[in-house]
């Protein structure tokens, strides 16, 4: 047990003085926990140590998962060039010919494109960002020794570990990886017959991914019911920063989505193995008629979309969260609008439930029904306008520090205005006849919820590092990275825009078939230059990372920001149970900065009586 | 091996110089102090905030500019269909709204950062919300998003309300990996299909007792008289697909056992839309870059037929070429063809009235089956440009 040492600080008083003893340190449960190397940092119980774990493995994916880009990147970029260096990684999915020059197969090109999607959007900006942050921060934040079950969140990191295994162990199926898009639709996704990446791929895929839902659901329902009932004395609801609230909601909605998931995988694996036709109707491939007949491959559009939105905001929420709460902190304001973040974000997770089919309104359903979808579709965008103004207003007369948790989060507003207005142009069916399927989309969903919630986390990283290691990351490796990344991303995807008008499909192994899409080859040489280049900024994080973990710079103050929150009154490196002594009661809301003179009230300072505006 | 050798060093090498900076400039801040490193990061951030708004916003009108021709209802890439201009009409609204916004939003954002940095002496003002603010920029985007709705939705059902009027049916079908294209033929009505019966010698399962299908053809490409009404009847035999005319604003998933339907007029003869990219720089250059002398670029553009849905290792590549013509051409053109089952089918194995008297045999029906050839097409055309 770690007791701070010296004199104890002005927020450790108060709770000294008005914090609730819950006897938690009088049980050795505490001790328990942290008997030896094993338990401690394998199996721990410790949602500090979870969250690290969390963390850490979606640095490996997300590297995995870059790397892939890079290489179909390279594809794009430079079709003609020789890829034989690549033979000793990617073996027999490079096919060198007679002249000596390698090319990346087709098949593999897709599972790339297939294996980058699924890992960044589920292993990486689900797990690493949402799995990390709301363990590090809901008991912290909220006053709670510890998650409501931590035996449950132990389990949640270990199948999403189980989940990556198998993922990881697919890539090297001699078939290959799945190959049929993150989306996995069948009939392509079903048949064998029809892709290679279809036969084992496909089933690795599935069972991964559904090992995955369980690890989703199992820290869902645990953090919803740490919410709920954990929440330290006078932690009313309307008390809590919004990286609770956010995380909160994100829980919820991963609580209602990912089971619909999992029965449409449920579904497609009865399709797979026993004959079913749920999605399949008068198929002829490989040279025979299948018996299958009355299924329809759209249902599982909707089942998949029914959970795929959702996931979009499942991503952006704790990124929201998390970039309102470093805006607020390093502003030294209070976050403009508490309340309207709030419902907007309720809003925001309300409709996300009745807009899947906006992803759909190509495929073959009653045109009649996209016109429910178009019209809350455009709704989406009050709420998110709402927010992108009131952190604008944050700034507003603010006294901004800039490190690079700040930066990110203002990056991160950048980030989430550009692809937030091209959603309105895909929203709109009309036009999404023309842009669904090209780079368009593309562009679209990777400055929104792929660079946007990159940006959350990042932000996240850099702001609670101290928090999780005792140490502060380099700000100078930071802020390259920060400013490396904000103009390398927009060089990434912005020029997307424009091949996407031009009305170039995705998901296109080459462009030279096609006379129309075939013009941009100078474009797409730009792209993969400059996705390179943003993949090894994303290396001195990395590096930054580590290094820091170990050499970086000591912490010497437990509240480092000057910041509202009660995270920060626990002590530097702070054992289980995370206060050593009592429970902190807080009396007042999170977002007391710049008032009456005051740089900023601790929550747990009582409201005094000559304060001027109480919340 | 090599290669990867030295990647593996060049990365060692990264690292090393990355922590270098890392303890470098850890240690001058120690030196300088915390509150002076602060306060010259803090001023520089600042003044980056600005460059990096000038920068993006000069980048973003820079490279609009550069291609502008690929701008929906811009430049050469206008639609060819009539609903086609609809929707780069709303497309254009569209981005004028929300070009407002980016432009108004981006630069308060970093105006601010720049403008409220952390300075000595000046405070952060308490200020944690506003009604009335917050009521007004609710009101706005919700009025927008309002007007983009409606204006969207009336387009939507116009565009995709099937039609009742007089119409050119033609279906397609993919499968991996390409299109299969039929036209009813004399009758004007596609014959019913059977999966089940897809084989070597027929392709879409046609069902040959049904006679409606004695007459239809099966040709290479799509040619289509400009200014009518098409129906396009898009199917999928194995997978999903996606029947994507660009030019003319078309797309439609082609789904195994659900036909799909599309329709579209087409305004522009291929004819007409070269002479429009005549006036462009980027297609007065010679077609293929090995032969100077030979066509240039708008003499040989044609429209094209894309498949927009994943539908497997070969999806990049199922390319079928789209001709406009003016109606007699047209007509001319669907007079050479010759129906699949008259050439392929009849009289063989898999034909049900085999030995059989049909009323649509006729003299011709002798003669050898005769592909299509895209070659044929292409100088029938050009002795029609001719004249």
């Amino acid at each position: 047990m770690v007791i701070s040492k010296g004199i104890p600080t002005y927020e450790e008083k108060l709770i000294e003085e008005l914090g609730y003893d819950d006897h938690f340190h009088d049980h050795h449960d505490g001790d328990k926990f942290s008997a030896n190397f094993i338990n401690t940092y394998i199996f721990s119980m410790d949602h500090k140590i979870i969250a690290k774990q969390f963390l850490i493995t979606g640095m490996f994916w997300a590297i995995i998962g870059a790397l892939m880009s890079l290489v179909f990147r390279l594809q794009l970029g430079f079709p003609e060039a020789d890829m034989a260096w690549l033979k000793p990684v990617l073996g027999k999915w490079i096919t060198v010919n007679a002249e000596g020059l390698g090319a990346l197969s087709n098949q593999f090109y897709y599972a790339l494109v297939t294996m980058h999607g699924t890992i960044i959007v589920f292993f990486v900006l689900t797990a690493g960002l949402s799995g990390t942050f709301s363990n590090l921060l809901i008991p912290l934040q909220i006053g709670a020794r510890d998650m409501a079950s931590p035996l449950l969140n132990m389990l949640s990191y270990w199948f999403f570990f189980l989940a990556g295994t198998l993922m990881f162990y697919s890539l090297f199926l001699s078939t290959g990886p799945f190959s049929g898009g993150w989306t996995a639709y069948p009939p392509l996704s079903v048949l064998p017959q029809a892709s290679d990446g279809s036969g084992a791929g496909m089933t690795f895929w599935t069972i991964s991914l559904v090992f995955f839902v369980v690890s989703v659901l199992l820290g869902g329902v645990n953090y919803i019911t740490t919410v709920l009932n954990l929440r330290t004395k006078g932690m009313t609801m309307w008390r809590m920063p919004l990286t609770i609230w956010a995380f909160f909601i994100t829980a919820i909605i991963g609580l209602l989505s990912f089971p619909v998931l999992v029965s449409g995988f449920f579904l497609l694996m009865f399709d797979r193995t026993m004959n079913t036709s749920f999605f399949l109707n008068e198929i002829f491939v490989g040279g025979e008629a299948l018996q299958q007949v009355g299924g329809s491959p759209i249902l599982y559009q909707h089942l998949f979309w029914f959970l795929g939105h959702p996931e979009v905001y499942i991503i952006i929420l704790p990124a929201m969260g998390i970039v309102s709460e470093v805006l607020s902190v390093h502003a030294k304001k209070p976050i403009f609008g508490y309340k309207a973040m709030v419902f907007s974000m309720l809003a925001i997770a309300f409709l996300s439930f009745i807009v899947w089919a906006h992803h759909m309104f190509m495929s073959g359903v009653n045109p009649f029904i996209s016109n429910f979808f178009v019209i809350f579709t455009l709704i989406i965008a009050v709420p998110s306008a709402v927010k992108v103004f009131n952190w604008i207003s944050t700034l507003y007369k603010g006294s901004i520090r800039f490190n690079s948790a700040m930066l990110f989060a203002i990056g991160f507003v950048s980030m989430f205005i550009s692809g937030g207005l091209t959603g309105i142009f895909l929203g709109n069916s009309a036009i999404d006849i023309q842009l669904h399927d090209t780079y368009f989309v593309v562009a679209h969903f990777h400055i929104v919820m792929g660079v946007a919630a990159f940006f959350g986390m990042f932000s996240g990283v850099y702001h609670w590092f101290p928090k999780m290691y005792g140490r502060f990351m380099n700000e100078t490796l930071g802020k390259i990275h920060f400013w490396g990344t904000m103009i390398g991303a927009y060089a990434v995807f912005w020029p997307m825009h424009y091949i996407g008008m031009a009305g170039v499909p995705r998901r296109y192994y080459r462009f030279d078939t096609f006379d129309s899409f075939s013009q941009f080859g100078e474009l797409n040489k730009f792209i993969t230059v400059a996705a390179i280049i943003v993949f090894f900024l994303q290396v001195v994080f990395v590096v930054n990372f580590f290094y820091s973990i170990w050499k970086g710079r000591k912490q010497t103050v437990a509240n480092p920001y000057d910041a509202s929150t009660i995270e920060w009154t626990t002590p530097i490196n702070a054992g289980h149970g995370n206060w050593p002594g009592k429970l902190p009661t807080v009396q007042r809301w999170p977002y007391d900065y710049g008032k009456d003179g005051r740089e900023f009230y601790p929550q747990v300072e009582p409201v005094g009586e000559e304060e001027s505006e109480v919340h | 091996m090599n290669s990867l050798l030295g990647f593996v060093l060049i990365s060692v090498l990264i690292l090393i110089v990355i922590v270098q900076i890392a303890r470098v400039t850890e240690l001058a801040g120690i030196r300088r102090g915390d509150k002076e490193t602060q306060k010259l990061t803090n001023k520089r951030n600042a003044n980056y905030m600005m460059w990096f708004l000038a920068g993006f916003m000069i980048f973003c009108v820079v490279s609009a500019l550069h291609y502008k021709n690929y701008f929906l209802g811009y430049g050469p890439h206008t639609a060819a269909s009539s609903h086609g201009k609809l929707i780069d009409s709303l497309f254009n609204t569209t981005l004028f709204f929300t070009g407002i916004v980016f432009v108004a939003t981006h630069i308060a954002l970093f105006y601010f950062s720049w403008k409220y940095k952390e300075e000595e002496g000046v405070k952060a003002e308490y200020i944690a919300h506003d009604t009335r603010l917050e009521i007004i920029w609710t009101a706005i985007p919700a009025v927008v998003m309002a007007i983009l709705v409606v204006f969207g939705l009336s387009a939507w059902n116009e565009i995709m309300a099937d039609t009742e009027d007089e119409f050119i049916e033609i279906e397609a079908t993919g499968y991996q990996f390409a299109w299969h294209l039929r036209y009813p033929g004399s009758d004007n009505l596609l014959g019913t299909r059977n999966y089940k019966m897809i084989d070597g010698s027929n392709p879409i399962g046609q069902d040959w007792e049904d006679i409606k299908n004695h007459d239809d053809l099966h040709p290479g490409e799509i040619v289509l008289p400009v200014g009518e009404k098409v129906r396009v009847r898009i199917t999928a035999r194995d997978v999903l697909h996606n029947f994507y005319l660009p030019h003319f604003r078309v797309k439609m998933d082609a789904v195994p056992g659900m036909p799909t339907y599309f329709v579209f007029t087409p305004e522009v003869t291929t004819e007409q839309y070269r002479e429009n990219l005549k006036e462009y720089e980027e297609y007065q250059v010679p077609a293929d870059l090995e032969d100077p002398e030979g066509p240039q670029k708008w003499e040989v553009f044609n429209y094209e037929l894309a498949c927009a849905e994943l539908c497997g290792k070969g999806h990049f590549s199922m390319k079928r070429i789209v001709k406009i013509v003016e109606r007699d051409v047209y007509d001319e053109w669907l007079k050479e063809q010759q129906p699949y089952y008259m050439t392929s089918i009849r009289n063989t194995d898999a034909d049900p009235f085999k030995g059989q008297k049909l009323a649509s045999d006729s003299p011709e029906e002798e003669a050898p089956a005769e592909e299509v050839s895209e070659d044929a097409d292409i100088v029938a055309m050009n002795a029609e440009s001719a004249e």
